[in-house]
């Protein structure tokens, strides 16, 4: 991904900065520019909403064979987490060990490294979440 | 106009290591040097963590805790000797990740471990001024020591930020003092990833020298006696400097036990006197007076007077995790993992 890429979704991925329609209140995350439940009547009617951070763990899995980028983590968490504002999101569960893990667990948002592009290039954050 | 600290926020990276099991890989006594460091264990941070990433912690710990809008701070700065670029600001991350930005002034700063303190000297300066209404002052390191030298045993992360204002303070900074001489006790050049220090040369003549001179300049410029205050905190780059520094100047260990930190997590840099400041005020009542005198190699000394107002008594300290729990948070792990997550192993490129 392309550092400029990155940097335009930095609200998104540093502050969960979701949408609302302003039409139905459907939350969605990543934010979206019409609403899925009321298309063309939720146009210009979305407005940003920043989610909580807090959700619980619906699905999780754990990660052996990693992506280059991800070598020093692996094995690493891999969840769904049901935000407690309605949104399902994929991220990393970071600070616990898999075996630890369970159903309905409550997580929480934080800001970590989430790679890098090479020693020399941007680093990029973002989210993951750790038990509540 | 008053000027002090609104709200406060810390973080500690949970993995930890213990001295014999450094020394067990190098052959050194490692019960002998947590003995003589007075450490037990220090804290490394994860392959993901950085100093950006345990400031945003500190910072959104310390806006969890008060009800103050981000888009008030006129300022934040980031002090530490490990920001993850050499350009490219930490403090602009962490602005965004406190929704501060944009309309606010920003920068790193770097005076080895003294660089969070110069922050809040600076906050104190531009609201005082009227410059600013509030301002972020954040000390965190990431600090290494080379593979099997002595600041091995030490060298740890951690980080605490500040919010200084002038209204709803829950501790009043009645004075700042500062000592500063060119002492070269401890540095490191550019695109050199270990620092060097001066070995015996870093004790009488760089830390205690200067704390020494910059506590007394700063109790005589109050007019205050070690006796005249309930806590104090001295940078602590192992468990050993501080306690005798205190003695030489005649504070209690009672007096330097809350804030003295280094033992459980290690030298944190420009997070250490931030950090045990914070240890402080987690337990400080009303009316507590509080001195605290950081370090920072090259060398200088920033010495500060405290006050605990009444507000500490409804300051919402759940909102985030206390010092110790932040201490007693913690999973053990071995020097090869160290090694690992502190990327001491050479790897293949594309390796993160
Ligand atoms: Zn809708």
């Amino acid at each position: 991904m392309t550092t400029a890429r990155f940097w335009r979704d930095n609200a998104t991925r540093y502050n969960l900065m979701a949408t609302r329609c302003g039409s139905c209140g459907k939350v969605t995350f990543p934010p979206r520019h019409v609403c899925p439940i009321c298309h063309r009547r939720s146009m210009g009617k979305m407005e940003k909403f920043r989610l909580s951070g807090k959700g619980e763990v619906y699905s999780f899995t754990l990660v052996h064979e990693a992506p280059a980028a991800f070598e020093l983590q692996k094995p690493y968490i891999v969840a769904m987490i049901k935000m407690d504002e309605g949104v399902m999101m994929t991220a990393q569960l970071s600070d616990c060990e898999y075996a630890e893990v369970k159903i309905g667990m409550r997580v929480k948002a934080t800001l970590r490294k989430i790679g890098e592009e090479g020693a020399g290039g941007v680093i990029h954050y973002g989210y993951k979440f750790v038990p509540e | 106009m008053n000027v002090g600290i609104v709200s406060y926020g810390a973080y500690i990276p949970r993995f930890r290591i213990v001295p014999p099991e450094i020394g067990r890989v190098w052959g050194s006594d490692g019960e002998a040097m947590s003995k003589g460091l007075m450490i037990f264990s220090k804290s490394v941070p994860g392959p993901d963590e950085d100093v950006i990433t345990i400031s945003v912690e500190a910072a959104r710990n310390m806006m969890r805790r008060t009800s103050t809008s981000p888009k008030e701070i006129g300022a934040l700065y980031v002090g530490s000797e490990s920001h993850p670029y050499a350009v490219k600001p930490s403090g602009t991350i962490v602005a965004e990740a406190i929704e501060a930005s944009p309309h606010l002034t920003v920068a790193d700063l770097e005076f080895a471990c003294k660089a969070g303190t110069a922050g809040i000297q600076m906050c104190m300066g531009l609201v005082g001024s009227g410059m600013v209404k509030y301002g972020v002052a954040i000390g965190a390191d990431t600090s290494q020591g080379a593979p099997g030298d002595p600041l091995e045993y030490s060298a740890s992360a951690g980080g605490a930020a500040y919010l200084i204002g002038s209204q709803d303070l829950i501790a009043t900074i009645n004075g700042t003092y500062s000592y500063t001489t060119d002492t070269p006790d401890f540095w490191r050049r550019e695109g050199q990833p270990y620092p060097s220090h001066g070995g015996r040369f870093t004790g009488e003549p760089a830390y205690f020298k200067h704390v020494s001179a910059c506590a007394k300049g700063m109790m005589e410029r109050m007019g205050t006696k070690p006796e005249d205050y309930q806590y104090a905190v001295f940078h602590q780059p192992n468990g050993k400097f501080p306690t005798r520094v205190a003695k030489m100047l005649g504070f209690t260990d009672k007096q330097i036990e809350v804030g003295l930190i280094t033992p459980h997590i290690g030298n944190t840099y420009s997070g250490a006197v931030p950090l045990g400041l914070a240890a402080i005020l987690d337990v400080a009542k009303p009316n507590d007076r509080i001195f605290a005198v950081a370090y920072g190699s090259g060398a200088g000394c920033d010495g500060f007077d405290i006050t605990v107002t009444e507000n500490i008594s409804h300051f919402k300290l759940d909102a985030a995790p206390t010092i110790q729990q932040l201490i007693e948070r913690k999973k053990m792990i071995d020097y090869a993992t160290y090694a690992k997550y502190r990327r001491k192993i050479m790897m293949k490129e594309g390796g993160s």
